[in-house]
């Protein structure tokens, strides 16, 4: 009885010599990974000043699935419209039947610009937070099929785009100066477009 | 000067190129089978055709319509007009009848693309027209009869 104890204590101290081995074995694995750098802070800044634009009722309400919203609240459209295969209606309810391309109607207050539609479904930001709409963006499956540079030329120079500063009366423009945008834009390309942690880590889901 | 082709004919306007072309339409032209509804391009009852397409005339500024193929009420024509008058005639579609130029143009359009709509079709190609006396079984049933009266299946 007292050998198979003393043997018994023989086995557990070789096997917790030997967990310690493999534990220290795994830590000094670990070491070996180089650190994950954290973002730049300017730059995540940054993404959040141009998420706070992309993110406005002026971009929000057409990049949605299958109806664009309407107004500064985002309600549904009135009348309603659907995507159709184009992106631009259906039939007699095409988004160019009230909506010009040259610009806000002053008498019937209906917005408009150059290729006034819905964006694409797979641009589709209904519901995203900032971490997942920064994700689509970054992603050419999702963006168009923009690199860096034709982000910053389309949220630069398109007419559509440029709208959501210039909505006409009645409607709230976006949150931030055009130039002050690009400058933030800018400032987050330069640093590689970070996207900030997962919603479920960021708890922002508004 | 704006150069106005509507109906076939060419007018010159002396009118500011953001004045509504309903304004021109029913104003200037006195072709009042174009309604006046809401202003808003919410209701419907002022749609014409500008190149074929629906187009609401109370939010066309006149500037984009110069020079383009503008039809109203008054100068539809062809197989598709035809059924569609028709069906609106033998199923007594009118009630009032305000907005129903505008329902009979979105009609013609819807038409001429889909010559077989379903409910749904329909639904989504109307919804944009508006009508006060709520006759809009009608204006389906009779969407539906000018398409077989065309040949579709409806």
């Amino acid at each position: 009885m007292r050998q198979t104890s003393s043997h018994l204590r023989s086995l557990v101290a070789v096997a917790s010599t030997t967990a310690l081995l493999v534990l220290a074995g795994c830590d000094s694995g670990k070491q070996r990974e180089p650190p994950t750098p954290a973002p730049d802070p300017r730059a995540m800044q940054a993404w959040e000043q141009v998420a706070g634009v992309l993110r406005h009722p002026r971009c929000l309400n057409c990049h949605q699935v299958e109806s664009p919203l309407q107004g500064d609240e985002g309600r549904a459209h009135i009348p309603r419209v659907v995507r159709g295969k184009d992106n631009l209606g259906v039939a007699a309810m095409r988004c160019g039947n009230c909506h010009s391309p040259s610009g806000n109607n002053p008498s019937s207050g209906v917005p408009g610009a150059p290729h006034w539609s819905l964006a694409p479904l797979s641009m589709n930001w209904s519901g995203l937070s900032s971490a997942e709409l920064c994700r689509a963006l970054i992603d050419p499956e999702r963006n168009g099929n923009r690199d860096a540079g034709a982000l910053v030329k389309h949220m630069g120079e398109d007419k559509l785009v440029l709208w959501g500063w210039a909505p006409g009366t009645g409607r709230e423009p976006v949150p931030l100066a055009h130039d002050a945008f690009m400058e933030q834009l800018q400032v987050w390309v330069n640093a590689g477009m970070p996207c900030p942690k997962d919603a479920a880590t960021e708890g922002d889901r508004s | 000067m704006i150069t106005l082709k509507i109906n076939g004919e060419s007018h010159q306007l002396d009118a500011d190129p953001q004045m509504p072309l309903l304004w021109a339409i029913r104003d200037h032209l006195n072709l009042t089978g174009t309604k006046y509804g809401c202003g808003r391009a919410l209701c419907g009852a002022c749609t014409v055709h500008i190149d074929g397409e629906a187009a609401r005339s109370c939010s066309v500024m006149l500037g984009d319509a110069a020079g383009r193929d503008i039809t109203t009420i008054e100068a539809i024509e062809g197989p598709v007009a035809e059924a569609v008058v028709g069906a609106w005639r033998e199923l007594n579609v009118v009630q009032c009848g305000y907005c129903q130029s505008g329902q009979i143009m979105s009609a013609i359009t819807l038409l001429s693309k889909n010559p077989d709509p379903s409910d749904e079709d329909i639904d989504a190609s109307m919804e944009g027209n508006l009508c006060r006396c709520g006759t809009y079984q009608r204006i389906r049933a009779a969407i539906h009869r000018s398409a077989r009266n065309l040949g579709g299946r409806s």
